[in-house]
């Protein structure tokens, strides 16, 4: 009896006898791959819808008076002849950063791989909590819907920049988009975190306590202790945005001060007395920088995997890779005042968050340095993977090294809002993360659909994005230090900048360039999911479990037992092995010792 | 037309897409057409970084031969301004050495160690030494960043009062800017957002019944007298602006319920700025384009010479007409500004009864 009902709970593992329908298998799945698969593709959907905005407010930037049938075609009464209207402008500014950081960068990105990898790469045969799992996945669709109705709401969508400061964000008469473009801003975003939150808590709780027989943590995969860390900065730092979001919906609907004192506006005095906007500035980047250490975390895991794997070497210095996540994860937590160095705080506290800020450059550059020691003396695969992975390690060190002119709370006075930062963290967090994600789902398409991408069109697209990428940021830095300020409508009303103009058309063309070269992966993309090349079962010859388990998905990931673990991810290349990668599933020859790392 | 001209585009694109495939293509002749990078995609590629350095470098250069007169790196017009300029300076030496090296080394290791078969890698997975190496430079590099960046803010930030500072109220509405002096006693009158009296012209919330409001003096124009600290106290009546004059390196937010402030000294006047080559050199750039773009530019209404002037921008998102939300700043002699100031109606003598 007992050995019956002990095959009975060994076949339940594997899932085989459970009939799915439809809808259990491609909609309401609780299997963490095909949830990976439904946030890559509603990320790509919406980051298709960003990238589009950013090419049409570039074009407004470029040619500031001109009727362009692009704007006549997509924007309706907001572009009467082609004219786009300022408060327009301002909207697509605003959703643009929304989308492209929290729908692309954080549910597209960390959504995918964390719940694709944190399963097979531990060794568990589905995440802690499959239900919690796929509800976390159907909050952040019906966000994302929510987000894209309230583009079209009369009196236009948010545009209060994706900062949302109030009182702009507070008061409909100061803008347009903060009636009920606002309110749907503030509602889609409310259910992203608690669709991020249940996500990220279940991240946690499957590191900690589903992982194979032998995978201590310091086994583990780069890539899992970034997702780690990451899922614990969310949980840490999400609910307060959370509570700034509630606070302000009080504000908004229910008469309350939080953030608004002494404002006239519209001839009429308004009611609200105490608060203070310099608040929700501080709620805001309590969880607004860090949320960029969420959007790039993941993208520095995944690309240190990919760095091993491509270049048939060990990542070097793995425990000083695990050292500077942490770092860097703690210091993310007490750097939000460098947004705020010139809002009105006390400048002693700005004395604080430069020192605070610039410590951030250290684990920064050990991790720059210890994937440029990656690739010294490998035996590089240049496949579309490993390309972008490289161009995010250039971004991410062009980026980066700015930051160390906007943490330093002197120089930032002068350059605070101007296009330098906006040349800055594009490149930093938006580049580099796009590079990371790109570089993911080249590595790991073939374990997701069973199929190759193309990698010539892989060459392309990254060669072309490569060009723009730099084409489009790199001069933004020189305007920025011209003094431009960012989201101006248009800068004719300046002759002062008029000298900047022809820059601002180039760069706009870089970014169209930048923008159409997408469309090849696009292609790429859905293309290969139904007729790519199929692939074999390890195709990168890569050392990590998810290459173990087979092919076609099956429901609990291995057919057998799981295996066990006896070795670090990164056994590439090891002297006394026939091949140069021994997958950690292989137990130690006799006499070989693991590395003491 | 512009249709057209997309269309043509996109076509142009989708050509170019379709020939670069066939080149890849081709460069594929002889190796099995394997979905995983051959020697040959590692030679190309390989090549291909070497020439994305080259890209990166040049990149660079450019962007310093046409956008590198960098107003804001240069000719400040504050005592503060050399020393935000100077630490710029310091930083982007600094910041270039390390680009230049780090990209050097990234792209040229992707170069001379492409993957070729039969090629062993070397199992190379940790070096103290090296790491300590590169942490602790750049903690010294930094520490010495931090160090001068710090002092040079406590010094801008902590305004001397005793030095008896112009007192000079900067006011934001959407979408406009005022500027209120304190008059004979240098004073500000009390104010509120609350006592605004539209119908007496009391457009900024003066309390009528303050003996220092009396004097007070309202302008839509800024002007400073030379060699003279101003502490600005700002304060806004609806949202967030924030108060940007990129040529005194000063900026802060105007932030509605409180009041914020900034000082400096301005040391140029607009008149010998004028005469400053670089300036005319950049104005003169500037008037050449509006030449060659005249119909726009009066189109909009402007005037078409463009003559230099300190300018006060809106650079806090406000709302729909942010982009144009300026003033004019002024900096003049004592005697100028003196002069000026006896032509401004007192804030008693401005009501309307």
């Amino acid at each position: 009896m007992s050995a019956h009902a002990d095959t009975h709970a060994h076949d339940d593992d594997h899932g085989h006898h459970h009939k799915e329908t439809f809808v259990t298998k491609y909609i309401f799945s609780q299997d963490h791959k095909m949830i990976a698969k439904q946030y890559l593709i509603t990320g790509t959907i919406m980051g298709v819808i960003g990238v589009l905005m950013s090419i049409m407010f570039r074009m407004q930037i470029a040619w500031p008076e001109e009727p362009n049938v692009l704007f006549e075609a997509l924007l309706g009464k907001w572009a009467p002849g082609g004219v786009m209207d300022a408060d327009i402008y301002l909207a697509l500014v605003t959703i643009h950063g929304t989308i492209m950081v929290f729908f692309v960068l954080t549910a597209g990105l960390s959504g995918t791989f964390s719940n694709l990898l944190i399963p097979l790469q531990i060794g568990a045969r589905d995440m802690a909590s499959g239900f919690l799992n796929m509800v976390s996945y159907w909050l952040f669709f019906l966000s994302s819907v929510i987000m894209i109705i309230s583009l079209f709401v009369e009196a236009g969508p948010a545009a209060a920049g994706w900062t949302i400061y109030p009182p702009l964000s507070a008061l409909p008469m100061a803008s347009g988009g903060s009636g009920m473009g606002m309110t749907l801003w503030l509602v889609s975003m409310a259910i992203f975190i608690a669709s991020s939150l249940l996500g990220s808590l279940n991240y946690v709780v499957t590191v900690i306590n589903l992982r194979t027989k032998g995978m201590s943590m310091t086994r583990l995969p780069l890539t899992i202790w970034a997702f780690f860390v990451t899922a614990i900065i969310g949980i840490v730092s999400f609910p307060v945005l959370l509570s700034a979001a509630l606070l302000l919906i009080m504000d908004r609907s229910f008469g309350t001060s939080f953030f608004l004192s002494d404002i006239f506006i519209q001839g009429e005095v308004l009611h609200y007395q105490g608060g203070s906007p310099v608040l929700f500035e501080h709620l805001f980047w309590f969880l607004g920088h860090p949320e960029v250490y969420i959007v790039i975390l993941p993208a520095m895991g995944l690309v240190s995997e990919i760095m091993a794997t491509s270049s048939r070497k060990p990542i070097f210095g793995y425990r000083a890779m695990i050292m500077s996540i942490l770092a860097i994860a703690f210091l993310s937590t007490i750097v939000w005042g460098h947004h705020m160095f010139i809002s009105g705080m006390n400048p002693f506290l700005g004395s604080v968050f430069t020192f605070t800020t610039l410590l951030i450059a250290i684990p920064s550059a050990v991790k720059a340095f210890n994937w440029i020691t990656t690739i010294w003396k490998g035996n590089i695969q240049m496949n579309p993977a490993m390309l972008f992975s490289i161009g995010f390690v250039s971004t991410f060190i062009t980026g980066g090294l700015t930051g160390i002119i906007l943490g330093d709370s002197a120089l930032d006075i002068n350059v605070h809002d101007t296009y330098f930062v906006i040349a800055h963290f594009h490149l930093v967090m938006g580049i580099s993360a796009l590079y990371g994600m790109f570089a993911g789902i080249y590595h790991w398409f073939p374990k997701m659909f069973g199929r190759m991408l193309n990698k010539n069109l892989g060459y392309i697209h990254f060669w072309v994005t490569a060009i723009c990428a730099y084409g489009v940021f790199f001069p933004m830095h020189f305007i920025g230090m011209a003094g431009l300020p960012r989201r101006y409508y248009t800068n004719s009303n300046f002759p002062l900048f008029d000298d900047l103009a022809n820059a601002n058309v180039v760069i706009t063309i870089f970014a169209i360039i930048g923008g159409a070269f997408q469309l090849v992966y696009l292609w790429n993309f859905f293309y290969s999911i139904f007729f790519g090349k199929r692939t074999v079962q390890n195709p990168w010859r890569s050392t990590t479990l998810e290459w173990t388990t087979p092919v076609e998905h099956i429901h609990g990931n291995w057919e057998g037992d799981i295996p066990h673990v006896y070795r670090w991810s990164y056994d590439y290349s090891k002297p006394g092995h026939d091949v140069d990668f021994v997958p950690q599933n292989v137990p130690l020859k006799d006499g070989e010792e693991e590395l003491q790392h | 037309m512009t249709a057209f001209l997309t269309l043509i585009i996109v076509l142009f694109i989708a050509v170019a897409i379709w020939q670069m495939v066939k080149i890849f293509d081709l460069a594929q002749v002889g190796s099995s057409n394997s979905p995983v990078a051959t020697d040959k995609d590692n030679t190309i590629n390989a090549y291909l970084m070497m020439g994305f350095l080259v890209f990166i470098y040049a990149i660079t250069i450019i962007s310093f031969w046409y956008l590198g007169d960098l107003p804001l790196m240069s000719n400040s017009a504050s005592e503060h301004g050399p020393d935000i300029d100077n630490l710029m300076i310091i930083s982007m030496i600094v910041i270039f050495i390390v680009q230049t090296i780090t990209q050097f080394l990234l792209h040229y290791f992707a170069f001379k160690y492409k993957g070729e078969k039969g090629k062993q890698a070397l199992f190379y997975a940790d070096n103290n030494t090296l790491e300590a190496i590169w942490t602790f430079v750049p903690v010294i590099v930094l520490a010495g960043l931090i160090i001068y960046g710090l002092f040079t803010w406590t010094a801008i930030m902590n305004v001397d009062e005793s030095e008896d500072p112009l007192i000079v109220e900067l006011y934001a509405q959407q979408f406009s800017w005022k500027a209120r002096y304190g008059g004979a006693d240098n004073t500000l009158g009390l104010a509120n957002v609350r006592l605004i009296d539209i119908d007496r012209a009391n457009i900024l919330g003066l309390d009528e019944a303050d003996p220092n409001a009396q004097d007070d003096v309202i302008t839509t124009e800024l002007h400073l007298p030379v060699g003279v600290p101003v502490l600005f106290k700002m304060r806004s009546q609806d949202v967030l602006h924030s108060a940007y004059m990129p040529h005194f390196r000063a900026q802060m937010n105007c932030v509605p319920g409180m009041i914020t402030q900034f000082g400096f000294t301005p040391t140029v006047t607009t008149k010998d700025m004028r005469q400053n080559p670089d300036i005319q050199e950049k104005v003169a750039n500037i008037n050449a384009l509006r030449l060659e773009n005249k119909e726009q530019v009066e189109a909009r209404g402007q005037e078409l010479m463009y003559e230099f002037d300190y300018l006060l921008l809106c650079n806090k998102i406000c709302g729909k007409s942010h982009y144009n939300m300026q003033m004019k700043i002024i900096v003049e002699t004592q005697e100028e500004y003196d002069a000026w100031m006896k032509e401004q109606k007192l804030f008693k003598d401005s009501l309307t009864k």
